[in-house]
């Protein structure tokens, strides 16, 4: 493997664990606070990728690359506010709907209305948009690239790298710094005594899916500039490597759930430039079993894992 | 409960109460004779069956041969949802790659009895093995994870249950990929040789088969090992408490559903003398999840007509609105795909399940005075944050 190649890989590993940190954002932050594996988080992710995609080809018509820098800017922020703010409200319709009713009951119910809700989020994009592969327009030239070690790389990968450190760190602001964030922490910590603290908890858990729904709406439309092509069932494998990566980092983690999905990218790139391409998916779920089985806590998290 | 009623009698009975009353001791005795009943119940079922498709309304919409074949492949998905009730009714763990067990089940049979494999072990000792072998996956794949919180379970059967139609398809030389394994043996009697024409006798194994799951469940979830697997649904740290052994009973659960998907599986790859991945997709596992839960979770019989029920809806009714509108040209009516819309139906009748009635149809009634604590209880019920402090950092 030469330096090239290497170099190259490198970026595309990047560009792929910006998706998965994005995604796995959401899922550690809401088992952190209400201790649910939300399965509709992945397909809140594929709606994201969706929505971005007919922003971009309905009401904003585009077909092909936009040339002009500005505009590209202008486009770019519409699209990430646009489906955040989308995605962001389509998770608390979820979270007010099919888990807050249940939070108390047995554990087994919301965990079997999270993966109802996932099947119904891919049916409606489902009948909406057909079953077969949707076209994303690639606003970004493919050609400008620039040179490094022999290797050719497009603006876009350092593009979508810088936008998910902003929004990691956005996050990390959000919640060290901000009076919500601190409502946040309290109710993952203990809900009741932050309920008797004055902590709003219900509008804290709903503040908590916004916030990680947006993240996924962002990763949503990640993937479709960078793959150009998206599905109706990308929500579930892209869901499946993000959950790896939040109990890889350290479940309730969030810088955890970040590194983990960088990690979980590479594993993915690299597995493939070693000729196991078929086996990519095995190999994450691989470590997904020896992360459980050696270090269930992750890489990051506090030990919680022989509780009930 | 018979004793009780007859020594306080309430004033104001319904006719219901009435009845329930004059059938008490049959009740009783069929309660207290389980196995007995289940011989006697699949009995009556599987000769109503084949004897209702003869009359109007069903023979005029398929053949009989259509329906008995329906019916037989009906009993497989029965069978997974009386496997799959075992690890989330009795135990109350969520397995979402159940899908994957059945594969094992079905492949192994393909390995062992077709030309493809070049061996051919006959039919009945391979319900065993492909039973066994299913059971051992579930002991690999459930020693690590058990150990762990219970949503761990959920996840990591989710990634098994994707993984391994990935490891059948990707193993060309030994699973011919995604074509799949096919003219694979089907089971011989007594020198008889079953044929895919010759439809009754699959379906009649098939009902023993059914009817010996339904007397074994019966009786485990009666023995102490059942009774363990309720308390660790209810409670698991008061079962824990309690001299229980969770992993090991939690262990055994998880390996005796995903056996019953593995016999599932040899049934099924001999009924059909196929074996391929796409059979096994994730849409199977939660099919199977949704017949549990609308069935009822932990009550064996509901379970088993819920599947039943969903099986028909889902390969027969749906299939026949589609033709019933294609032939009387409803204008929009006729343009919906109704078998597209099946997973909308199935998810949220899901989430409406949990909310409204979540012992599901046929609830069992120990089930339905738990998932109802909650509502009765109110302070009691442990919220899941004070099981463990959850962290946000």
């Amino acid at each position: 493997m030469d330096i090239s190649v290497l170099t190259q890989q490198f970026f595309n590993a990047l560009t792929l664990g910006s998706i998965y940190a994005l995604i796995a954002l959401g899922y550690t932050m809401v088992y952190g606070i209400i201790e649910l594996i939300n399965f509709a988080h992945g397909d809140v992710f594929m709606v994201g990728s969706f929505t971005a995609m007919w922003l971009l080809t309905v009401p904003l018509s585009m077909h092909g690359s936009i040339e002009n820098p500005v505009l590209l800017a202008g486009v770019l922020v519409l699209i990430f506010a646009v489906v955040m703010l989308a995605m962001g409200i389509v998770g608390v319709i979820i979270e007010r709907f099919a888990y807050r009713p249940l939070r108390n009951a047995p554990r087994l119910a919301p965990l079997l209305t999270a993966i109802g809700v996932s099947f119904i989020l891919q049916n409606i994009i489902q009948v909406i948009f057909g079953s077969s592969p949707k076209r994303t327009p690639q606003i970004f030239a493919n050609n400008v690239r620039f040179e490094l070690f022999g290797a050719s790389i497009s603006y876009l990968s350092v593009f979508i790298f810088l936008i998910t450190l902003f929004l990691i760190f956005a996050l990390q602001m959000f919640v060290g710094r901000t009076r919500l964030g601190r409502a946040m922490r309290s109710t993952a910590q203990d809900r009741e005594a932050a309920q008797l603290m004055g902590v709003n908890i219900n509008r804290t858990i709903a503040v908590t899916f916004f916030i990680g729904s947006a993240l996924a709406g962002a990763g949503g439309v990640v993937y479709g500039l960078h793959f150009g092509q998206i599905g109706f069932t990308i929500g579930f494998s892209a869901g499946l490597k993000a959950f790896t990566a939040a109990v890889l980092g350290g479940i309730g983690n969030t810088t955890g759930a970040a590194l983990g999905g960088f990690f979980i990218g590479f594993v993915e790139v690299f597995s493939g430039q070693v000729g196991l391409f078929r086996w990519s998916e095995a190999m994450v779920f691989a470590v997904l079993i020896l992360v459980l089985v050696f270090r269930p806590s992750g890489l990051l998290g506090q030990p919680t894992a022989e509780r009930a | 409960m018979s004793i009780q009623n007859d020594v306080i009698r309430p004033q104001g009975q319904s006719p219901r109460e009435r009845l329930n009353e004059r059938l008490a001791p049959v009740t009783a005795f069929l309660a207290a004779h389980r196995s007995l009943s289940v011989l006697i119940g699949m009995t009556l079922v599987g000769i109503a069956l084949p004897l209702i498709i003869l009359l109007p309304p069903f023979s005029t919409f398929q053949s009989s041969s259509a329906w008995l074949n329906n019916f037989t492949l009906a009993g497989v998905y029965i069978l997974l949802a009386l496997g799959l009730n075992i690890v989330v009714g009795l135990a109350g763990l969520l397995d979402l790659g159940y899908a994957a067990f059945f594969a094992i089940g079905s492949y192994a049979y393909a390995f062992g009895a077709s030309p493809f494999s070049g061996i051919h072990i006959p039919f009945w000792p391979m319900l065993i093995i492909g039973a066994l072998v299913a059971m051992i996956f579930g002991v690999l794949l459930g020693a690590p994870t058990l150990r762990l919180r219970g949503d761990y379970l959920a996840i990591v059967t989710l990634g098994f249950g994707e993984i391994v139609p990935i490891v059948f398809k990707n193993s060309d030389t030994y699973t011919r990929g995604t074509n799949g394994i096919s003219s694979i043996y089907p089971p011989e009697l007594l020198g008889y040789r079953f044929s895919t024409i010759e439809l009754l006798p699959f379906y009649i194994v098939m009902l023993c088969i059914v009817a010996f799951a339904m007397i074994l469940i019966y009786r485990l979830q009666d023995s102490r090992l059942g009774r363990s697997w309720m308390a660790i649904r209810e409670d698991e740290l008061a079962a824990a408490s309690n001299g229980i052994n969770t992993v090991t009973t939690k262990l055994l659960a998880f390996s005796l559903g995903a056996s019953t998907a593995g016999l599932a599986g040899v049934f099924s790859a001999s009924k059909l003398t196929f074996a391929g991945p796409d059979q096994f997709i994730f849409a199977v596992s939660f099919t199977v999840l949704a017949m549990v839960v609308l069935g009822g979770m932990g009550n064996i019989w509901g379970v088993a007509v819920g599947a039943f029920v969903l099986y028909m809806i889902q390969n027969v009714l749906l299939k026949g609105l589609n033709q019933f509108f294609d032939i009387i040209h409803v204008p929009i009516i006729s343009d919906i795909n109704f078998i597209q819309y099946q997973f909308l139906l199935y998810g949220l009748a899901l989430v409406l399940m949990m909310l409204l009635r979540p012992e599901g149809l046929f609830p069992s009634k120990r089930r339905r005075q738990e998932l109802h604590t909650a509502e009765a209880g109110g302070d009691e019920a442990v919220t899941p944050a004070d099981e463990a402090g959850g962290v946000l950092s």
